[in-house]
């Protein structure tokens, strides 16, 4: 097992799965508490049209993913103002970009197994390169979410009232949008299009059903993807199943386990009790 | 331009391509309206993941997206309960699932075109078996649908309301998604998810920014899915590029405009469509006539 540690592929695989995984699990946080999950998976897919048009003019997938989700994110930020009526916006841009992906995948034919790497991904393809890219976004992610934490925690969960206090909540909005496009583009290395709401997404949502703390449902989320990832890596080089595959379950696991811990943990009758950042609406599912 | 009409394999995608148009504006009426574009986007992608499945196992890809299509919309309704918990839970059983769609493909050996096939769909690949096959289904879809539009509708703008006359909320939010599941496991062999998925959101949300009145709404919605069907059609027949390509783009460059010219329909300008139609007063009575 240690052997396999000297290949540099592995080396990089863990790198950068390390990397994305602290920035996916902090992130991530905001995209549950803001109720982004829909945004999150639609720029993940704005990246896969991304990733093939980059391709087209030979340019890195990377590159192409970068310039699409930032273009996606500033879009979406700004043809919706309340996060309840962008669900419609979200769904016809992701359907439109997932056409255009489709006519890049025709015109682009050569590059099949590229695709597929894309959709899936492709995690022991990594290069040092990468890395350093991954790591150059990662600590320019970390360093803006740090600054913006406190006005962003603001405005996630009390919008109104932080608009009357000035704080910019709009332009936090397409700020935070552009991070979240930032992180998808770098999760896509690791997990693959088709699986970033794997890193980005589930971590965070089983660590808000164990605490209530932001500090510490923080913390929690970037242990479980840590976790999550490292463990699927080792599983991914000891047996025969795909990296990507591991990462999720076991990142879904852990929502599971903590869905249980949670309704065991608060009795019926506290159920209905509203949490501050969240309007209790009537079972319309 | 006209002349790729004697093929009879783009007949078949013209016949299967409106049926799936038609039975995806009246449901995605309903998806827009109770704000489940992310669950319709989920279901298409679970339905993946049941094809891979099936593919493995060697039957029909139908049946994988049938059993996980419909397994995940019910886990969709009971996790769900929450507006903001809801997508979040769907997200999960989505990922879920194509984390074991990756599996069934790693473990299928010479999977690539099958799995394109799936996801960005052949409506010229169509036989005239699924173009029958689809319209019975999607017939059936249909009749479902008008059974339980009425309550389905009312308790889309006002739950408290329908739930205080008596309509079961809940099961028929269960019963819709049901209904969605098996819109997509029907079309998916026909169409492809991603045009599932176009077809499903395109033509209603651009309908619902241009007529309040809910039938209204549904019929331009039906107009609107079938123009883009066939333009695609008859525009992917003529040149290289994908048909699935010019339908995205279509629908997409007609809502783009609508959004940005229309005011767009808040809580209140809907409630106040309904109640010209007065949808709301005759379902009440509709509810007060069974109550007495």
């Amino acid at each position: 097992m240690i052997d396999i540690l000297r290949h540099s592929f592995v080396q990089n695989a863990f790198l950068a799965g390390m990397i994305v995984a602290i920035i996916s699990g902090f992130v991530g946080y905001f995209v549950v508490l803001r109720g982004q999950a829909f945004a999150c998976e639609a720029l993940s897919h704005i990246g896969f049209a991304g990733a093939l048009g980059a391709a087209l003019v030979g340019a890195s997938s990377l590159e192409g993913m970068f310039i699409f989700t930032l273009l996606a994110a500033v879009g979406m930020g700004a043809l919706g103002k309340r996060l309840s009526g962008r669900d419609i916006e979200v769904g016809m841009v992701l359907s439109f970009v997932l056409g255009l992906g489709v006519l890049f995948l025709s015109i682009y034919t050569k590059n099949a197994t590229g695709a597929v790497g894309v959709l899936f991904g492709s995690i022991l393809s990594v290069t040092i390169n990468d890395v350093q890219v991954i790591l150059g976004s990662g600590v320019f992610i970390i360093i803006l979410m740090a600054v913006l934490y406190r006005p962003l925690l603001f405005a996630s969960i009390e919008p109104e009232v932080a608009e009357a206090r000035g704080v910019p909540v709009q332009r936090l909005s397409i700020l935070f949008l552009i991070l979240l496009a930032l992180s998808v583009s770098v999760a896509v290395k690791v997990v693959g299009v088709l699986l970033v709401f794997a890193l980005l997404v589930v971590p965070a949502a089983a660590a808000e059903h164990l605490t209530h703390r932001p500090w510490l449902a923080i913390t929690l989320s970037i242990l479980i993807s840590l976790t999550s990832t490292i463990a699927g890596l080792i599983f991914a080089f000891i047996g025969h199943w795909p990296a990507s595959f591991y990462i999720v379950s076991l990142t879904s696991w852990f929502y599971f386990i903590a869905l249980i811990i949670h309704a065991v943990r608060s009795p019926r009758r506290y159920r209905e009790l509203p949490h501050p950042s969240r309007e209790v609406l009537p079972p319309s599912v | 331009m006209f002349a790729i009409f004697q093929y009879p394999f783009i007949q078949n995608a013209f016949i299967a391509g409106s049926i799936v148009a038609t039975v995806a504006a009246v449901l995605g009426y309903f998806l827009i309206v109770r704000g489940l574009s992310f669950a319709g986007h989920a279901l298409s992608s679970i339905g993946f993941a049941g094809a891979a499945g099936a593919i493995l196992l060697g039957v029909s890809p139908v049946y994988g997206l049938m059993v996980f299509t419909v397994t995940a919309s019910i886990a969709i309704s009971i996790l769900g309960r929450e507006v903001r918990e809801r997508d979040v839970a769907t997200g999960v059983i989505m990922t879920f699932a194509l984390g074991l769609g990756i599996l069934f493909l790693s473990l299928y050996h010479g999977y690539a075109e099958q799995a394109y096939s799936i996801l960005f769909g052949t409506i010229v690949g169509v036989s005239r078996d699924d173009v029958v096959f689809t319209f019975v289904l999607g017939l059936i879809l249909l009749i479902m649908i008008a059974i339980i539009g009425r309550p389905l509708l009312f308790s889309s703008f006002d739950a408290e309301l329908a739930e205080t006359r008596g309509v079961p909320v809940r099961a028929l939010g269960s019963i819709f998604l049901i209904l969605i599941a098996l819109t997509i496991s029907i079309t998916t062999q026909v169409v492809g998810i991603l045009l599932v998925f176009a077809l499903l959101i395109g033509p209603p949300a651009t309908a619902i920014r241009l007529v309040h009145q809910p039938l209204r709404a549904i019929a331009l919605a039906i107009i609107l899915g079938l123009t883009y069907t066939w333009l695609g059609i008859l525009l992917g027949g003529n040149s290289p590029w994908p048909v699935s390509f010019f339908i995205t783009a279509l629908s997409f460059g007609v809502y783009l405009p609508v959004r940005l010219f229309s005011k767009g329909i808040d809580s209140k300008r809907s409630a106040k469509g309904l109640e010209k139609l007065s949808i709301t007063d005759s379902v009440l009575e509709s509810q007060k006539d069974r109550n007495d």
